[in-house]
């Protein structure tokens, strides 16, 4: 069953990105540029996704989720320094090729030969996320 | 003018699927955690969960192609791809979440981070276009 909702769930998401434009990364570029031909677009998929998970939070209070286990807990309300520089660095990326993980997979199929070397070369910067930190962490101590 | 719409609509789709991925399967939907996840073996107790998300993502809108014109228009700059997918990669691995994760799931929970990383994003995405558009113009 858990399988069947995430293929459900991911469907779903494919094709609100797909229906939404955000698979186009002029307008997802468009957005983000204030000084040029700004495109709001970007706003009403974000606003309009926000709607539904505003209801679905509600919900969850004093609930358990339908195929068992438990809720995510709410994080700490903490802007560390790894959440600011990542962001930082995935805005800059996003800004770039406009486009962003959810996106990049969902135009997998139909993005050519630069939506697959985007997809690769995300892959292999996630892969390197976690060795890449443990490096920084030590230098950091050592400095 | 039909644009917004077409975004409303896609927009809703996308927070109905987040909200049945929340109350059935008790989990956020942030595209760059389940991939992130899979791929660096940090997710390996549900790793079907997120081969299953991945690959109604990936498939779902090739099938829907038929029925709309769309076109990514990615940047033929290889080199520029190359170093935003690097970025994006890292960048959203480190912040621990992207636009589903902190931007659709996070703000509409009210979480201070993903409210804090969400601004963040946006202002450095901005400051890119304006940096490598409008300055350099590489992009």
């Amino acid at each position: 069953m858990r399988i069947i909702f995430s293929l459900a769930s991911g469907a779903l998401f494919g094709l609100g990105l797909l229906l939404s434009g955000m698979t186009d990364t002029t307008k997802v570029q468009g957005w983000l540029d204030v000084f040029g031909a700004w495109d709001p677009t970007l706003a009403f998929v974000l606003g309009g996704a926000i709607i539904p998970m505003f209801f679905a939070w509600r919900l969850t209070e004093g609930r358990i989720p339908k195929l068992g286990g438990s809720f995510p807990p709410k994080p700490a309300p903490v802007l560390d320094r790894q959440l600011i520089v990542g962001s930082a660095l995935f805005g800059a990326g996003w800004g770039l090729a406009g486009l962003c993980p959810g996106p990049a997979m969902a135009s997998l199929t139909f993005g050519g030969i630069g939506g697959i070397v985007f997809f690769v070369a995300m892959a292999a910067g996630m892969i390197a996320t976690p060795p890449l930190r443990g490096w920084v962490d030590a230098r950091y101590r050592n400095a | 003018m039909i644009d917004w719409i077409w975004g409303l609509a896609g927009g809703l789709l996308i927070g109905s699927a987040a909200a049945l991925f929340l109350l059935v399967n008790g989990r956020i939907m942030g595209a760059s955690g389940l991939l992130g996840g899979f791929l660096d073996g940090s997710g390996r107790n549900n790793m079907a969960e997120r081969l299953a998300f991945i690959a109604g993502l990936v498939v779902v809108p090739m099938l829907a192609l038929p029925f709309v014109t769309t076109q990514t228009n990615l940047t033929p700059n290889l080199l520029i791809v190359i170093i935003a997918g690097l970025l994006v990669g890292v960048g959203t691995r480190l912040a621990n979440g992207c636009t589903s994760g902190h931007g659709v799931c996070g703000i509409s929970r009210l979480s201070l981070r993903g409210i804090g990383a969400t601004a963040v994003y946006l202002l450095t995405g901005g400051v890119t276009l304006l940096v490598f558009r409008h300055i350099l113009g590489v992009i």
